[in-house]
């Protein structure tokens, strides 16, 4: 009871940060939006190094993917999109001032409100906005003990779209459920591939029993957006927090936050209008064109899910958290429509239980669509029994091979009529004068079944192979 | 060298067409340009750097294409000075500032290639106030620039180095930046011509911002033709620069006899020197004999351009210069810094000079939370209501006049001292950039007398508009 109060009383508003990861370009120049595993500063030119006289050019495809997200929420789209200055001085940020923007002081952000339906709850977006990424800080292990910071621009200047929560959610557990549900949105626009390192990353704030509110940076996955936010839950339960607004960086290697600043009033940015970028009207032409492009959304997914295959709500939930899962579902009730019920729970339970087990995305799952539907039909027909289906599965979700081999191997019988009447065929030609004798003689019928259970291993359905083969005398001697 | 000293650098035109037949080669033309440089600069100081390698490997390798025949540019062979605030490659740009001492571009700023793409010759990089903040080249952290008419005074600002290159004959052309009068002050003080062109006539891209919202790359030279030469050159649309305008007009209407002058009664209001006024009214005479109207008008915003200006500019500098971190490029302070605050601080007080650490403290206060309303937001109210009255104008006006400076070129050291009594000067030049309109300074005084120039203003993108009225005014004065 008393913990259940306490947690009523904790307030968590999230800001989240999502790359726009299907650009070709940066946010405000031509390098590539493509800054992985390449030389440290090496995908970097005048405008995202800041360099003194560059100006910035606005990518109008990111545009159109931020408002892809803004209508997905739900959100209103501002009519005149501005951006603004956010000033303050940090060696990541080439020019000190960040490209952003804003929503007070006039101005005007891509979007505001909007919202996610989480199971029992609805999260308020408050906007939704544009903005550049700066450069990354470097440390060697951990930010406290790190004897130098190294930047490398590769990153800056890539577009980020910020999502800005109101402080709706009271559990840990909650956070992580809505930034799996947004994970989800992002996925089925195709806007961001969210498993790449630091793609989605959020600061949250928290507050517990109306105290002052702690803003915590640098949570840089789901797992630690939970654990991130325990931590500070307790600590701040325990030592209370400090007087006027506190930031603390979440240092992942020792699970822990630290205290990078206290301030007295909130900082302040000096936002101002970017003079180098003209307001960008948002025409209703172009937000119908991205309306009309949207994809079909988790949400409208899930209800299709549970009627056309007749899942349960839970299990469609499950398989519309992540697009790879549900697009895996649905690519294999297409190679095999007998069963999509037992496909369903073995994905939820077997295949989402595998990739939890190693700490893996569904996206990186090897076990192909076709190998699973196999199985299933395998299983459904009896040829094999659930527990070498699950085996093979698992086989494969590691190694991705083929299992039309292996189900034929795996099989106790085989009462696939057309695997069976391959065997007769052979068994057939190779057998001129038993055949002849079979015309006439029971004795020479049961050579015939025997030669084919021979040639399967052994696994040929008998009563089915004797019926095929009678079958097929009947059409010899006619 | 006394071969050298014939070549008339007061004429591009002259220049580059003798260039193109042959009669002068590009060499030939760089070279007299160089050797008046270090014939003169010891005293005037219009130059941060020469570059007399770069400068004559371009020229040979012209000579070489105009041997070749092949197609050359409208300003073949020209040797021309950029102010040391736009960039360019491989050659160290240091917008007057101990900040940027070393700092080499590697990039040209789009003006400065289309310079190189018409065939002129970057000679040398002028001298500026620090980071294009002043009115006077005094507060460069190179020493001031002299007046070539008069070396004990200013030769305004802050393109005052390239005002005083061009007035010495050192280059027939320069490149300024103009973000509240600093090419069409210096025009007036040294005696030339300059313009800034519509906001977003020119690309900025390259330019190093002091002001993003008021500055324009503008052209000085001896005279308005080849003012005129040099703004074709660079001006229209560039991609690179997302406030350059995509559809320029290509040509305004020309002035036909008759049109309408404004003059407002504000431009001639209190610190005007007598000189002045004698002078400016002579060239207003000049257009009135040529058959245009002049009629006094009122410009009653005048009065509040001058803080509205000022508390724009320095807003965005304090945000333009914030990059200025001894990081990336330029000062580099030796290690033994723990903390990025006292680094990037330590670096700050030492790189800027005090006009530049008064406009970003200045600035910085502006934005603040609490008096960004009060401050900011008003001046851009201010910046509209002028912009109207303006525009309201100019649709009952063909152009508006008055003088350039209220004052003549006074000494150096006079007003340094008191930033309020040099910021009055630019009352008349400012208001063109917190509208975007073109507005030109031609010079109207006679031999003998110190320079003072006459500010033209048009409406938008009607630059060859004020070059047609300037002319008149120049051949007027002639007779």
């Amino acid at each position: 009871m008393l913990k259940e109060q306490e947690e009523l009383d904790v307030k968590i508003g999230l800001e989240v940060h999502c790359h726009l990861t299907n650009l070709k370009t940066k946010l405000f120049c031509r390098c590539s939006a493509d800054y992985y595993n390449k030389e440290p500063n090496t995908n970097i030119c005048p405008v995202c190094m800041g360099l003194p006289g560059s100006l910035p050019v606005l990518n109008e495809e990111a545009v159109k993917q931020a408002l892809a997200i803004a209508l997905a929420l739900g959100a209103k789209i501002s009519e005149k999109m501005i951006f603004y200055r956010k000033n303050y001085f940090y060696p990541d940020l080439p020019k000190n001032f960040q490209i952003s923007q804003y929503d007070k002081a006039g101005g005007q952000p891509l979007a505001v409100g909007g919202q996610i339906r989480l199971q029992d709850k609805v999260v308020r977006i408050r906007r939704i906005q544009l903005e550049e990424d700066p450069a990354k800080i470097i440390y060697e292990g951990s930010i406290s003990t790190s004897p130098y910071a190294l930047i490398d621009y590769n990153r800056s200047g890539v577009a980020l779209v910020e999502i800005v929560t109101e402080p709706d959610l009271t559990t840990p557990k909650q956070a992580r459920l809505f930034l799996q549900k947004l994970r989800a949105i992002l996925e089925h626009l195709g806007v961001c591939n969210c498993n790449l390192e630091g793609a989605l990353r959020c600061d949250a704030n928290i507050s517990v029993r109306g105290g002052y509110r702690v803003e915590v940076k640098n949570i840089g996955s789901f797992k630690d957006v939970e654990k991130a936010l325990s931590f500070e839950i307790t600590r701040q339960k325990m030592l209370g927090a400090k007087k006027g607004m506190e930031t603390r960086h979440w240092d992942d290697v020792r699970g822990v936050t630290v205290s990078l600043r206290v301030k007295e009033e909130e900082m302040d940015y000096r936002y101002f209008p970017e003079a180098d970028l003209p307001p960008y009207i948002i025409t209703k032409e172009l937000i119908e064109e991205v309306q009309a492009s949207l994809p079909e959304l988790p949400d409208a997914r899930r209800e299709r899910l549970m009627r056309q295959y007749n899942l349960p709500p839970q299990t469609a939930d499950i398989l519309t958290s992540h697009k790879a899962l549900a697009d895996f579902f649905e690519a294999s009730v297409k190679e095999y429509p007998g069963s999509p019920l037992k496909m369903a729970n073995w994905i939820v339970s077997d295949i989402l239980g595998y990739l939890n087990r190693y700490d893996l995305d569904p996206s990186s799952l090897k076990l192909k669509p076709k190998d699973f539907a196999a199985v299933v039909k395998a299983v459904e027909e009896g040829l094999i029994n659930e527990q070498t289906g699950k085996m093979l599965i698992l086989k494969a979700a590691a190694t991705g091979e083929s299992l039309e081999e292996r189900i034929f191997t795996a099989a106790s019988k085989i009462k696939d009529e057309s695997i069976i009447s391959r065997f007769v065929d052979k068994v057939f030609k190779e057998n001129e004068k038993a055949v002849k004798d079979a015309l006439t003689n029971e004795k020479a019928v049961n050579y015939l079944i025997g030669l084919v259970m021979k040639a399967s291993g052994g696994k040929a359905d008998p009563h089915l192979t004797r019926s095929i083969i009678l079958s097929r005398l009947k059409k010899v001697g006619s | 060298m006394s071969s050298l000293a014939k070549i008339d650098l007061k004429n591009a035109r002259r220049l580059t067409e003798m260039v193109k037949a042959g009669e002068l080669s590009a060499v030939e033309a760089v070279e007299a340009s160089l050797s008046r440089i270090r014939e003169l600069d010891d005293k005037i100081n219009a130059f941060i750097t020469i570059c007399p390698e770069q400068a004559l490997t371009a020229a040979e390798e012209l000579d070489l294409r105009l041997k070749k025949g092949e197609q050359v540019g409208s300003l073949c062979g020209v040797p021309v000075a950029v102010k040391d605030v736009i960039s360019t490659a491989g050659i160290e740009t240091t917008c007057g500032s101990k900040m940027l001492k070393g700092y080499i571009p590697p990039y040209d700023a789009t003006v400065v290639a289309k310079l190189k793409e018409a065939g002129a010759i970057i000679v040398g990089k002028t001298n500026t106030d620090e980071f294009a903040m002043g009115s006077t080249t005094e507060f460069s952290a190179f020493g001031p620039t002299k007046n070539p008419c008069d070396l004990s005074r200013v030769a305004g600002g802050s393109s005052g180095g390239s005002g005083a290159a061009v007035a010495a004959g050192m280059v027939p052309l320069a490149l300024g930046s103009d973000t509240g009068g600093s090419v069409r002050c210096p025009a007036a003080f040294c005696g030339v011509v300059g313009l800034k062109p519509t906001y977003g006539a020119v690309s900025r891209y390259g330019l190093i911002s002091y002001a993003n919202s008021l500055e324009q790359i503008g052209p000085l030279a001896s005279n308005v033709d080849d003012c005129a030469l040099l703004y074709r050159c660079i001006s229209g649309w560039d991609p690179m620069d997302s406030t350059s305008y995509r559809d320029q007009p290509k040509e305004a209407a020309p002035l036909r006899e008759g049109a309408k002058i404004a003059v407002p009664k504000e431009f001639f209001g209190e610190g005007v020197e007598e000189a002045v006024s004698k002078c400016v009214w002579r060239g207003l005479d000049a257009l009135r004999d040529s058959g245009f109207v002049i009629e006094e008008v009122s410009l009653r915003s005048l009065n509040y351009a001058l803080p509205a200006y000022y508390i724009v500019a320095m807003a965005e500098a304090s945000s333009n210069l914030a990059r200025f971190d001894g990081i990336r490029y330029g000062l580099h302070l030796k290690s033994g810094f723990r903390d990025w605050n006292t680094y990037f601080s330590r670096c700050r007080a030492e790189g800027f000079g005090p006009e530049v650490k008064r406009r970003i403290l200045l600035g910085t206060f502006i934005l603040s939370a609490g008096y960004y309303g009060v401050y900011y937001l008003k001046a851009q109210k201010i910046r509209s209501i002028i912009k109207s009255e303006f525009q309201q104008i100019l649709s009952q006006y063909d152009l508006i006049a008055g003088p350039t400076m209220p004052t003549t070129p006074f000494k150096i050291g006079e007003r340094v001292e008191d930033p309020l009594l040099m910021y009055l000067i630019d009352v008349n030049t400012v208001p063109p950039n917190l509208t975007g309109h073109p507005a030109i300074s031609v010079p109207v005084h006679r031999e003998g007398e110190l320079p003072v120039g006459l500010q033209l203003i048009a409406p938008y993108f009607c630059e060859e508009r004020l070059f047609q009225a300037a002319k008149i005014v120049e051949e007027g004065l002639r007779r």
